[in-house]
Order: C-alpha cells, then structure tokens, then sequence
C-alpha cells in the first residue's frame, strides 16, 4: 500500500521549479552554471560527512558494494516545518566497523541509505543511484538460455563493475571550482566539460551549497568527461549588448536586464538535454514530506544519458539533486541488457527486435565487453561465419 | 626618395613608435602590479616566468627606458629586480647613460626598504655578479646609511655579505664584530657591546631590535609573552601589527598599535583581517583612522578632484591568494577612503553591495556592470573602478555597458573612467583589461594612485611615444633631485 503511494510520485521528468539560472563562469573547458533558489525551505539541511577510509564496502542486501567514498551526506529535517540548524560535523558519528587490511583501511558502511535518528538520514551521493544502474541492468538472464556460460547463469553478470573518474582526474575541475565565485542564494550547479552537460548538483539551502561546493571534486564522474576535457577549448559565453544606438541610462540597463533574461533562457535551453527527457525512477526512501528516487533517462544510443538521484517535496519542488553521466560505452552496454532483458534474454529475439542477424548480435555483445556471457563455441560460431563471409 | 618610399618610411616609423609605446606601456603596468607572487588565478610559478621575461625583454630592447622605469613610480619589487637586471649586465658604454642608470640604481635603493636592499646584494653574491659597478653600489649604498652600526646587527649576516663581496673597508670596530664577532672580549661601540651581551645576559637582550632580540630570547627560553611584554618598545609599527593575533593566541599582551604611523593600505589589509564581530564593534575607531591615513598620504601627495565615483569588486576573487591574502579588497577599501578625502562629492558603488565599507567582505560573484551603471548615474567627472577584471555576472557585462556608453551617450569624454587593478593576469603579461573603452592601469598600494590617474591616459594609447617619454623623463628628474 505504502509502495503503490509512493510510486505515484516518482519524478518523470526534471523540472528545475523554484530554480532560476544565473551567467556561467568558465575556466578552461569546465563551465559551471550557477542555479539560484527563490523560495528557500528550513526545514530540510543537508550536511557533509567525511570519510577516511581507503575503501568501503557498503552491505546492499545479498551482497556489498565495494567502493570508494569519500564523504557521505546527511540529511536533517523537523517534521513541523520549524527551521534546522544542521549539526554539521561537530558530532562525530562514526558509521560501521573500520578494518585494517594488507590493502588498506576498509569501512563496512550499512546500507546505503540508513536512517540514523527520527529526522536524521545518512546516505552516500550518487552510490545510491549507481546501485540502481547496476542491479537494474546488471540482473544477469533468468532463462537458462543454450548461450549463455555457466559462470553467467550461476552468478549473474559478475563482477557488477563500472569504472568512474574521481573529480580530481577531470582536468581543470579544481581550478574551475576553486575559482568559482558562489552567488548569493545559489543551491546547485550544472557542470559543463567541453560543452556538455557532465553533472547536476542541487541542494536545498544555499549554505548547505557553501559547504558542499567543494565536495564536487571529490564526486566521481563519468570517464567521457576525462577525455571532453582533454579536448575541450576554453569557452566563454559572453555579454554582447545589440548595436543598435541608445539615447539613455535607463536604455542601457534595460539592454542589459534583457541579455540577462535571454542568456538565462539560453542556459535553462542547454540544461534540457537532460532536463526534459523523459525518465524512469524508482522511490528509495520516504521521509517526512520528502522522498527520495534514483532515476535514469530512457537509454538512447545517440544522445546523453544520464543517471542521478533526487530528493523531492510532496509539493513538486526538486530539494536536492545529483546526477552522474554515463559514458557511451556504458550506455551501449546497459542498452544491450534492457533489449536483452525485453526479450527474456533470448538471443535470438532480441536480434530480431534489433533488426540484426544472431551472428551479428553475438558479435556486438562480444565488443561490448560481455563476452564472459556467452558459451565459447557460441563466439568461436559467430566470429567464423563472419570471417568467411569475406 | 620617392613620394612612395617616404610614405613607406613614414608608415615604418609609426609602426616601430607603436610597437614601442605599448611595449613600454605593458612593462609599466606590469610593474606596478606584479609581485612575483601567486594571485587568485595564477600561480607564483606562472606569475615568475611572465615577470621575468618581460624584464629580459624590456632591458634587451630598450634598455635606457628600462633603467627610467625606475623613476617611475612602480613597486619596491620590480625597482629592486631592475637593479638587479642592470648590474648583472654591466655599465652602458656612453658616458651620459653610465652616469644617469648610476644615479638612478642609487636613487632608487635608497627609497626602497632595507631589507630589500639587502636581500638584492645577496642575490648579486649568489650570482657571482661583482662587476665594479656593483661593488660601487654597494659601497655607496652602505656609506649613505644613517646607522650602519644599527644596520650591522639588524641585518648582520647580510651585511657581511654585502661588505665581503664588495670588498670593503669597514670603519671602526664594524670589521672584528661583521667578520670575527666571537674573539672579542668587548667593543666600544655602545651598541655592539649590548649585542655581544645578550648572548650571555638576559637583561641586554630587550636592548635590541625586536627581530635580533627575538631569536636570542628563544635561546635564554624567555617566555614568549613575558618577552613581548617587555621588548614593546623596540618594536616596529610593522611588527607590532604583525605579532597582534599571534600575541593574543599565546596570552599575551598585544602591542598597543598606534594607528597613526600605519600606512593607508597597510591599515586596510590589518583591518579586513580582524573577524566581522570585532570590526562592527570598532567600526567608527576604524573608520576614524584610515580617514586619518588617508588624509596623510593625500598631504605627502597632494590629489584634488571634482565629482568622483568608485566602482569597487569585493567579489570571492578579492580574496587573493595565501601569498597576497585579501589584498585586492584591501586596495579597493584604501582607495574608497582615499578618494573620499581627495574629492569634493564621493560615492562608492561596492558589488556586492556592502553596509559599511569597514564591514566589507570577500564574497559572492563578480557583478560590475550594475554599480557601473549606477555610478554614471549619479553623473561624476571621474569613475575609478577598483577590480581584478574578472567579470562573470554576466562576462563582459561592464566592459559592453562602457562601449555603448562612449560610443552613444558619452562620445567626448566628459566622464573619465579608470580602471584601476591590483592583479596581475600571468597569462595575458598585463592586468586584465575590462574591455577596450576603458584604460587600465596595475596598482600596488592605494597610495599609488594619484601616480595611476597621471599614467591611466598613456593606458589608454591616446598619448603618444614622445608624451610618455617625457614623462618619464621629468620622473627621472625628481628623483635624482629627490636623491642628491
């Protein structure tokens, strides 16, 4: 009952209400769009939790998910709408066990969203939304088709493993960041790298962003934003007022108030991409008036995708946002497992429904990197009848 | 020659005055910027080769022009870099260009702080730079001291080295105390007789300068605050500012300041490092006092001015950089208070708006085009802007509102604007412009500026070769005449 009340409300798609867009400051490749809250709540603080440990192995039910975190959030509310002074980091609440081993310090979190008193919500950024994207695509097939390798059908598609780049290997993301002037009343930031839309982080209050600002470059990001920045130009977007002649002051300001509102359009225009895409998104945790989702975008081979997770008001309003860019090779493969999945993982219908002949479908999972899948004779097939036909 | 070949010629020369002025005119304001240190957006690093290759250039190219740079009122740093430049390179052939680069080196070290001076003769020794010009600097340097013998245990180590490379004569007992301080059973001299003291005595040592008594109160194990409580008298203006936070930390007494013997920008940057809690409280005491500084500096100085209005970034970016902290924003309050006192109407326009100027803090984004536009409002005869250049709310937005403004509404000029800016962009060898309709000129210190508002139309590339040549020039003469 609970879930069917809960699953009414999942996002479908993201709607910036109660946000507006503010010029981008750029700094090599990396422009950051500054997203400014008008109407800002009490009642929901967000706060950082460091962590030391090399490694951390979160327990997500039957298995754990071992990563790499280096800070945690916490998410305070009062339940009457009364204003939260956010306890921060004075109290040190430490999460788990610690264990010393050969490979260093590992931290054995529990779970990855854990409610640590009434009103208080601890929960690692983006791990959340990655679990999400690997047990949905990584599920492994639930027919034991003639295909697939043993290893396959035991234990599904294992190791579950996608590789991501801390911020700090994103070239020219800490000056970037360091350098960025944070506005009054600014909640989030839209991170571009080489002119695409790489991240989105929203948080509900303004001084909550003061203190995450710099916890970005401790997020990781997709690996296609490594080489977009290696690419990528300086880029400026800058002010051009029109030639046309004024005759006064107040002529002036009012060309100037109207670029601004045009480039705020212009800026709200490039966030879409991800923005109006239609989305899938599954509620985690309810709390208060509040819930928490993981969403993807629908997977499309051309275009962006994008994966995150949200907090979202009964009201509507986006409290906080993060999302994570999947490269192309990951979306490739996370397509091949949903067309698979559609199809019960029968690899014959899903080369049909894909317009593609079973040899060639063989051999494109094979250059996704799902090899291990198959039975070897199923490739070795495959990649004869390929070779003869030259 | 023909009409064409003349015209040719005519073109040519034209070009290489171009090219000259604003070669000059982008070593100048670089010079009064840089400091060799990192700003918010460049490191020390990039900051050292920029400054370094502009020197090499200058002094390869126009090397008489170099030498009157020294003249012109840049910062202690590139003055003392000249002089380095120019000794190791040795004595110009002609007669009149030897005597007037000697006058001018000497002039310019006796201006400049000691320490730097004598940091600048360790550097010549390290370089193995000990032609006979530069040992004749040092000489003459030393001879005009009014206290070599202060001089001798404040500075001691560099003082022999300056002495031993320079091969001097020392008077009296300075040779046994520089060269062979431990063999003497006593001096003479007052004052070296206390130094040789308090390294047995504890009571000599409050007889020193602070910096020389410090390290031998450590060595008796003085308590620190029993040791600052007595030594407050020997202490500079300086250093009494200096050991303010770290006195109150280990519970100590703090050197009562006396505000009025801090220079202006000085007294800034002291004052936007006390917290906000303390400066709402002293707010009027503060306030009293750089209106004081100020008031100094403009009679050492003197600047009268009409109708004036600042436009003044207190951005994230004025902040500046654990090398030069907070010294754009304290630049931008000293000059505020400063062309307050030399003005007959002032308003400031901060972005972001501020209560108080003494309450100002380093914050938020960098929005110019607003209180620009406020400013001409307000219809002053002079606008000076106070800003690193780094505009982003939105780019370029200051820089577009200054076009329109003196191509429509303002094209004779009757409202002058200055863009005044207390960093240096590495990257670009200049301080970053905001647009080509306004000038912009690099500054150190607020006091600095009425020299800025003589340099801002060289800036501008309005006045030509000949102009800033012979403002250089007349620089070069007050200061022999300043020197002699």
């Amino acid at each position: 009952m609970a879930k069917s009340r809960a699953q009414s409300k999942t996002v479908t798609a993201l709607a910036l209400r109660g946000l507006s867009f503010a010029p981008s400051q750029s700094w090599g490749g990396v422009r950051l769009v500054p997203l400014l809250r008008e109407e800002v709540r009490d009642d929901l603080r967000l706060t950082k939790r460091e962590y030391t440990a090399d490694v951390m192995a979160v327990d997500v039910g039957n298995a754990a998910h071992w990563s790499f975190v280096p800070h945690g959030i916490v998410a305070e509310w009062s339940t009457d709408g009364t204003p939260i002074v956010p306890f921060g980091t004075q109290v040190r609440h430490r999460d788990g066990k610690h264990v010393q081993t050969s490979a260093g310090m590992v931290q054995l979190a529990h779970r990855m969203v854990r409610r640590e008193e009434p009103t208080r919500l601890r929960f690692l950024p983006l791990h959340l939304a990655m679990e999400g994207y690997l047990a949905h695509f990584f599920g492994g097939p639930e027919i034991a088709w003639g295909e697939y390798s043993k290893g396959a059908i035991s234990t599904g598609l294992s190791p579950r493993v996608e590789t991501s780049v801390s911020g700090a290997g994103l070239p020219g993301l800490s000056d970037a960041l360091r350098i960025f002037e944070i506005h009054e009343g600014q909640v989030g930031i839209l991170l571009y790298v080489g002119g695409a839309l790489g991240a989105a982080f929203v948080v509900p209050h303004p001084e909550d962003y003061r203190a995450l600002h710099t916890s970005l470059i401790e997020d990781f990001y997709g690996e296609l934003l490594v080489y977009y920045g290696l690419q990528a130009t300086a880029e400026r977007m800058e002010c051009a007022l029109p030639e046309t002649k004024v005759s006064s002051l107040g002529q002036l300001r009012g060309e100037l108030s109207a670029m601004r509102a045009a480039w705020a359009t212009f800026q709200e225009e490039m966030g879409h991409r991800l923005l109006e895409r239609e989305l899938t998104a599954q509620v985690v945790y309810s709390f208060g008036p509040f819930s928490m989702q993981h969403f993807s975008t629908d997977l499309r081979l051309k275009e962006e995708n994008h994966l995150g997770e949200v907090i979202m008001h009964d009201d509507g309003t986006l409290q906080y946002l993060k999302t994570y860019r999947l490269s192309a090779a990951q979306a490739r493969r996370a397509y091949l497992l949903k067309m698979l999945a559609a199809c019960h993982w029968n690899i014959e219908a899903t080369a049909r429904s894909l317009g593609q002949s079973n040899d060639e479908f063989v051999l494109r999972l094979d250059k996704a990197g799902f090899d291990y899948l198959l039975k070897e004779h199923v490739l070795a097939a495959a990649r004869r009848h390929k070779r003869n036909e030259r | 020659m023909s009409w064409k070949a003349r015209k040719e010629h005519v073109e040519r020369v034209e070009r290489v005055e171009r090219v000259e002025r604003e070669d000059l005119v982008m070593f100048i304001n670089a010079c009064f910027a840089c400091t060799r240190q990192q700003e918010f957006y460049s490191t020390s690093e990039s900051q050292a080769i920029t400054i370094e290759f502009l020197h090499e250039y200058i002094l390869g190219n126009y090397r008489r022009l170099y030498a009157r740079t020294l003249a012109g009122g840049i910062n202690h740093f590139n003055q003392a870099l000249i002089a380095l430049n120019l000794l190791q390179v040795g004595a110009p052939n002609n007669g009149a260009d030897r005597r007037e680069e000697g006058a001018l080196i000497a002039g310019a070290l006796k201006r400049l702080p000691p320490q730097r001076v004598f940091s600048l003769f360790a550097t010549l020794r390290e370089r193995r730079v000990n032609n006979r010009r530069t040992r004749a600097t040092i000489r003459k340097y030393l001879s005009e001291r009014k206290d070599p013998i202060f001089d001798a245990i404040k500075y001691r180590g560099k003082v022999r080295a300056a002495s031993a490379h320079a091969h001097l004569k020392l008077p009296g007992e300075l040779g046994a105390f520089l060269f062979d301080l431990k063999k003497q059973a006593r001096f003479n001299t007052d004052l070296l007789e206390r130094f040789r003291q308090a390294h047995y005595s504890k009571e000599a040592v409050y007889t020193l300068p602070f910096t020389v008594a410090e390290g031998l109160a450590e060595k008796h194990g003085v308590p620190r605050d029993e040791f600052l409580a007595r030594i407050a008298d020997k202490m500079t203006m300086g250093e009494k500012l200096r050991v303010q936070k770290s006195a109150a930390r280990s519970g100590a007494t703090t050197p009562s300041v006396d505000f009025s013997r801090i220079p202006l920008t000085k007294l800034a940057l002291y004052i936007l490092a006390q917290s906000i809690a303390q400066r709402r409280e002293r707010c009027a005491e503060f306030s009293a006092a750089m209106r004081e500084a100020a008031a100094r500096t403009l009679r050492r100085a003197p600047l009268r001015l009409g109708r004036v209005a600042t436009v003044l970034d207190s951005s994230y970016s004025s902040a500046g950089s654990s090398e030069k902290r907070r010294r754009p924003l304290g630049v931008a309050l000293a000059a505020s208070f400063l062309l307050g006192e030399a003005s007959q109407a002032y308003r400031a326009f901060w972005s972001p708006h501020v209560g108080d100027d003494i309450l100002v803090r380093a914050k938020g984004q960098t929005n110019l085009a607003t209180p620009l536009l406020d400013a001409l409002d307000w219809a002053p005869d002079l606008i000076v802007i106070i800003s690193d250049g780094f505009e982003n709310d939105p780019p370029l937005g200051a820089a577009e509102v200054a076009r329109k403004y003196r191509r429509d509404l303002d094209p004779k000029g009757r409202v002058e604007i200055v863009h005044m800016n207390p960093v240096f962009d590495a990257e670009n060898y200049a301080p970053r412009a905001i647009g080509a309709a306004i000038p912009t000129v690099g500054v150190r210190d607020a006091e600095d500026i009425p020299t800025m508002l003589g340099f801002a139309r060289f800036a501008s590339g309005s006045a030509p070769l000949g102009e800033l040549e012979a403002y250089l020039a007349l620089r070069v003469q007050d200061l022999l005449k300043g020197a002699a």
